[in-house]
């Protein structure tokens, strides 16, 4: 190691030090905490979430970079102060502070605010004499005396150097002013001789890489103890999205420029394939092009690219080579992989080897499990692929477990007991068996009471079961209130254990202002399976008190933002309201006379006729995978998953189809209706019934002069008109079977297909709701006899009329379903029950009303006010506090 | 060059002992701290001990010949805390260059009359620079991990002015020392390279890490190694280890410096670990058994004394010095 100048050798330190000798292998710099080169790493940073900016730091340390490099320059930020931040929360870090810092920045002032807050000896990355000699020696000046090491980027007054002998002038030139002018230390310098791409058909681009060899090879002759480093990617840049090549290419450009004496760089390692396993045919080709042998080397690569370009590299021989691994690597790679193949057979070889069968799940699996957690609490494998390693691991615990019992060695050691439920009423549990899922993969040991779960039981479980934390969940609106009920329980029970909130309706707003304040400890909202992880980790642990400090000023301080906001929306009286309401032109306006009156069913539908009309974007959020569908198929960051959980469905889908594994049924009718009052909706049944009436809530938000406050009841002709209008309602449901079949997949310990069949059933029924729908336009009502639209149209809601929903937003009202089932008479006819939180079961069901005015729109009704609620309760005939509890959500504070 | 870059060749050069220590035994009561001068100041200033330099000089200046008599060959100023930033405290940030000029003053005053008794013995003065009370790379705050109490520019200001002071009161080296946080001792450093730049001068400069308990490292985490290499870039006279441990827990990590540096090599122990009650109980006579044991290994240039040393410590520190050849510090290949 050097210190004064006797062994030159580049040394730098985090907490720990690090020497570049002459001996070293090549350096790796870690290139992911980079805005500039990482979308996420940039939207982390953006939204200030440094904690899983940390993350990402991190997985490069544990992925084996020996040197962080640090990147804020974006337009959009303040680089000065995200420079500072994440440093000063690296260095509370030790095990990413370890290694030393790479400051980034094109901007000198963000260099500077880097160098102030890094102790160690860091790299500074970039200076050159682009701005003349008196800058570039003003700044190296100031690097040397905060006592950092300097790339020197090849590049003057005149721009970049992109040929041997601008590389080798620029750095000599460089070389001498530091050393000589302000007496650099020659070995803390580093070259950065320009990566160019090849292979661009571009004629000066030929000698691109040969040239920066050479002038690497220059460099280290002749300017003694300089560094060379670069940026490998860039090489391959002219093959984007052909990544065989691109791996081939860096490989064998790192093999060439380390033998020229290139000793660090920045590398992405998963972008890089072995260089003794590149085929031999296309590593020729590669290295005709980047030593520009051939004069026609461009065009066969281009060629052999065409022919690699996506050949799955899994072909049997990479399938075998992977086998031949030591055992606990062969169980690691299938939990990652999510490939149930070979486990079992890997499993009984390691408890043979094992002293006890209970060591495998504590050792081999747990290490495999870990690899798993890293890289999702990273960000570098997906949901669906965590759902599949549990799988796999499900499927080795179960193989284990007689051997376990035959022993009695004792109980495996988990990292904590959860309880999991889907609150009472509610019937929605995708994303509860989601978090369930990852929160098990990361030893967690999950009780999970299923859906419909009433209060004594959560509260009894929790106690007998003595659990470390409760996670309740909900889909529907009512069971809001369920889980303020719950936290109120819990207090009365002097639980301690924290609290967990998920589910599609719940929301950090109603978490932090409705539930936290019943319950005097940890409330955590957490709607996203990967976030579960980190959240419990951290409420777990031993020194736990400072993050539930931390938790529960957050959500004080966001409770009481909430509340000053709400404070300043301006609400309108409910009568005011209804004079603002949606007029239309009953004299002139068309309305069609359905077809056909009164009640249909549609018994066992035949599914495939739904294919074509799947909304296929949702099914993929249920994944926590983001994006639009089809475009996330070829999303950079999740398209590979995407594609290959839509595979997947694929599979599973041709299965119910051609099984029949799944049941759709319908019942939907067309009914004489008027409007009534202001906004109630008559429904005319047969002369001896009695009409049912549809109780619509009307907009209350304060909004400009000419904007209408809506209901659902402006859009049919009042009955005071004299002119007869009509309303459709229907219940659909795709769910017959889910569950059997989730059952069975739960029994074989596959819980991927267990999430997968929900989701799609729930797809199903949407997708028999549409094509119902269109249905019903063009033939039951005909209004829209000569309609023509395609799928997405349909996902646009281009149709004339709309399909709201009781318990969606135009009509929030869950009360309504109970109307809609007795006009229907909907569990007798197709057997879809309302639960008492009137959840409709099977979950996968969507019910609703057939408006045919054109000019009917969807809308959100927002809040109300309690003059509305009032006249509501009347209007209903229920007792106020009924109204209060089921439209709760919706009134203002 | 200065004088003594030549000692440092002949012999291994001895450092003074603890300064609080000896100041504890006068027993200073509020007034004494106060004197005269201060005795309105609107802030309680017992145990301001920068503070005796101006209220009891003569206190300091005995304090520092004990030193000298009991062979030391350089003093460090009674300076620790003299910087805006631990003055604060006190509500003295304005008397800060006062302050370090006049301890230097003071102690350039005995070394010259050291030096004038016993001319082949040199004496020098070292202006103390210590690590001020607020750390630049870790936060108070645990909730609020990335907050910081005090920047490195604020370091950078505050540390120029005791430099400055120090220098123009006359002191032979600067010692930045009891370095908790390194990257405070770089701050510390980069006002030094500006004040010599800015007055065109030299001036050698002593390092002094602290290796805050048995992990090895520093209080912000860094191995004897990382802290070496991010000190390095400075052309140092010495680098070493003071404080927070004895003579004995220290030596690891003293022969580890002692390998990779080519710069002369300091150190400055307690004496040993405190007890139950804070105090310091090493003996002179173990202690000097311990130093022993670094002069056997060759690991030291510059050997003294910090919290619970003495004159005794320094006396026996001295007599075993004088056997001994300093450290060679051309590494062998």
């Amino acid at each position: 190691m050097d210190t004064n100048n006797s062994k030159k050798y580049l040394t730098l330190s985090g907490l720990e030090p690090l020497v570049i000798s002459a001996e070293s292998n090549f350096v790796n710099i870690g290139e992911r905490t980079n805005v500039t080169g990482s979308r996420k790493f940039l939207r982390l940073i953006k939204e200030e979430k440094y904690e899983e900016a940390l993350a990402v730091a991190r997985d490069q340390v544990e992925g084996g970079a020996q040197i962080l490099d640090v990147n804020m320059d974006e337009g959009m930020l303040d680089g000065v102060y995200a420079m500072t931040t994440f440093l000063n929360l690296i260095a509370s870090e030790p095990d990413i502070s370890r290694i030393p810092l790479m400051i980034d920045s094109s901007k000198w002032e963000i260099i500077e605010a880097g160098l102030q807050v890094a102790q160690g000896k860091c790299v500074v990355n970039s200076i050159s004499l682009k701005e003349g000699e008196a800058e570039f020696l003003r700044q190296a000046k100031l690097v040397k005396r905060y006592g950092a090491a300097l790339i020197v980027m090849a590049l003057d007054e005149s721009g970049q150097a992109d040929n041997y002998q601008s590389r080798i002038e620029i750095c000599e030139r460089s070389y001498h002013l530091l050393v000589n002018k302000i007496q650099f230390k020659p070995q803390d310098i580093i070259f950065d001789p320009n990566i160019f791409p090849v292979a661009t058909g571009m004629e000066e681009h030929r000698k691109n890489a040969l040239d920066f060899f050479q002038a690497t090879k220059w460099i280290r002759e002749n300017l003694p103890h300089a560094n060379v480093s670069g940026g490998v990617s860039n090489v391959s840049f002219s093959f984007r999205g052909n990544n065989t090549v691109r791996e081939a290419m860096h490989s064998a450009f790192l093999y060439h420029a380390i033998q020229h004496g290139m000793n660090m760089g920045i590398v992405n390692p998963t972008m890089l394939e072995i260089y003794d396993q590149i085929p031999k045919e296309l590593l020729d080709a590669v290295e005709d092009v980047l030593l520009d042998r051939k004069e026609d080397a461009t065009e066969r690569l281009l060629d052999i690219a065409e022919s690699v370009k996506g050949n799955k590299k899994e072909s049997e021989t990479k399938v075998l080579e992977w086998r031949s691994f030591p055992l606990q690597e062969r169980i690691t790679h299938s939990l990652v992989k999510g490939i149930d193949a070979f486990i079992l057979e890997d499993i009984e070889l390691a408890r043979q080897e094992a002293n006890k069968p209970i060591e495998v799940i504590e050792g081999n699996l747990m290490i495999g499990m870990n690899v798993v957690g890293d890289l999702f609490g990273s960000g570098k494998m997906f949901l669906p692929q965590v759902v599949k390693s549990a799988r796999v691991m499900k499927k080795a615990v179960a193989y284990l477990q007689p051997f376990i019992e035959a022993e009695k060695d004792g109980k495996q050691e988990f990292a904590g007991k959860i309880l999991m439920a889907t609150v009472k009423g509610d019937v929605h549990d995708i994303g509860k068996n989601i978090v369930s899922v990852v929160l098990g993969c990361n030893n967690y040991e999950i009780i999970d009471l299923g859906v419909m779960v009433p209060p004594e039981k959560i509260i009894e479980t929790a106690k007998r079961e003595n659990v470390d934390v409760i996670g309740l969940s909900g889909l529907i609106t009512p069971s809001l209130d369920e889980m303020v009920y719950l936290s109120k329980e819990m207090e009365k029970n002097n639980f301690s254990v924290p609290l967990l909130i998920g589910g599609a309706t719940t929301s950090k707003a109603h978490t932090s202002v409705k539930i936290a304040p019943n319950y005097s400890n940890a409330v955590v909202h957490v709607n996203d399976a990967s976030r579960a992880v980190t959240v419990v980790g951290n409420l777990l642990k031993k020194d736990n008190q400072v993050y539930k400090n931390q938790i529960r000023e957050e959500y004080d301080l966001f409770r009481e933002k909430f509340l000053n906001r709400s404070k300043t929306k301006e609400y309108i009286s409910i009568e005011q309201a209804r004079k603002r309401k949606f007029k239309i032109n009953w004299e002139t306006t068309n309305i069609v006379k359905p077809t056909q009156l009164g009640v249909q069913e549609l018994q066992d539908f035949e599914l495939t006729k739904l294919e074509d009309f799947i909304d296929w974007s949702p099914f993929f959020r249920s994944w926590d995978l983001h994006g639009k569908y089809p475009e996330i198929l070829t999303d950079t960051v999740v398209g590979e998953q995407a594609t290959e959980l839509f595979a997947d469905a694929k599979v599973l889908l041709a299965k119910i189809f051609d099984e029949k594994l799944l049941k759709a049924k319908a019942v939907f009718g067309l009914f004489p209706a008027n409007t009534i009052g202001d906004d109630d909706i008559e429904v005319a049944l047969s002369e001896k019934e009695k009409p049912l009436t549809f109780l619509s809530l009307r907009q209350q938000l304060k909004k400009r002069e000419g904007v209408p406050s809506f209901a659902l009841a402006d859009f049919i002709a009042p009955k005071e008109t004299n002119i007869q209008d009509y309303i459709g309602a229907f219940c659909v449901s795709t769910g017959f079977g889910t569950k059997e079949l989730a059952e069975a997949f739960e029994a074989d310990h596959d819980d991927y297909n267990s999430i997968m069949i929900k989701a799609l059933a729930d797809r199903l029924a949407e997708a028999f709701a549409e094509y119902l729908h269109k249905e019903v336009r063009i033939n039951y009502w005909g209004y829209a006899s000569n309609e023509n639209l395609s799928n997405n149209d349909l996902i646009k809601e281009s149709y004339k009329g709309i399909r709201p929903a009781p318990g969606y937003p135009a009509c929030p009202d869950h009360l309504e379903k109970r109307t809609l089932w007795k006009l229907l008479n909907v569990e007798k006819r197709i057997g879809v029950q309302l639960t008492e939180s009137l959840a409709m079961w099977p979950a996968a069901s969507v019910s609703g009303y057939y408006f045919g005015n054109g000019q009917a729109t969807y809308f959100g009704l927002g809040k109300i006010t309690n003059d509305q609620v009032t006249d509501y309760a009347r209007r209903r005939n229920i007792p106020i506090e009924e109204a209060y509890k089921w439209l709760n959500p919706n009134i203002t504070e | 060059m200065s004088e003594i870059y030549k000692e440092i060749q002949k012999r291994i050069l001895v450092l003074d002992g603890a300064m609080g220590t000896m100041l504890q035994q006068y027993q200073f009561t509020e007034a004494d701290f106060r004197g005269e001068r201060f005795k309105d100041y609107p802030t309680p200033l017992q145990g301001n001990n920068d503070l005796l330099s101006l209220t009891q000089p003569k206190a300091i200046e005995d304090i520092h010949a004990k030193y000298f008599a009991a062979g030391a060959d350089i003093i460090e100023t009674n300076t620790f805390s003299g910087t805006t930033i631990a003055m604060a405290d006190y509500q003295m940030e304005n008397l800060v260059y006062e302050l370090n000029y006049q301890s230097a003053k003071i102690a350039k005053k005995v070394a010259n009359e050291f030096t004038q008794k016993e001319p082949h013995k040199p004496r020098f003065v070292a202006g103390a620079i210590g690590p001020t009370n607020r750390t630049a790379s870790l936060s108070p705050d645990v909730n609020r991990p990335e907050y910081r109490a005090i920047t490195f520019n604020e370091l950078r200001v505050a540390y120029k002015q005791q430099v400055e002071a120090l220098i123009d009161g006359g002191v032979d080296l600067l010692l930045v020392e009891t370095i908790f946080d390194t990257l405070n001792a770089k701050a510390a450093l980069f006002a030094i390279e500006e004040v010599k730049e800015e007055r065109n001068i030299k001036i050698p400069i002593m390092v002094s890490g602290t290796i805050t308990d048995a992990s090895g490292r520093t209080l912000s985490g860094q191995t004897v190694e990382a802290f070496l290499t991010s000190v390095s870039h400075i052309p140092l006279f010495s680098v070493g280890f003071n404080c927070a441990l004895g003579a004995q827990q220290l030596q690891p990590y003293l022969t580890r410096l002692s390998r990779e540096t080519d710069f002369y090599t300091s150190a400055h122990p307690n004496a040993g670990l405190p007890n139950a009650f804070g105090e310091y109980e090493e003996t002179p006579k173990q202690m000097q058994t311990f130093i022993e044991s670094y002069l056997k290994d060759d690991l030291i240039n510059i050997i003294g004394g910090c919290c619970g040393t003495s004159p005794e410590h320094i006396k026996a520190i001295a007599e075993v010095a004088v056997k001994y050849k300093p450290r060679n510090t051309i590494i062998p290949a």
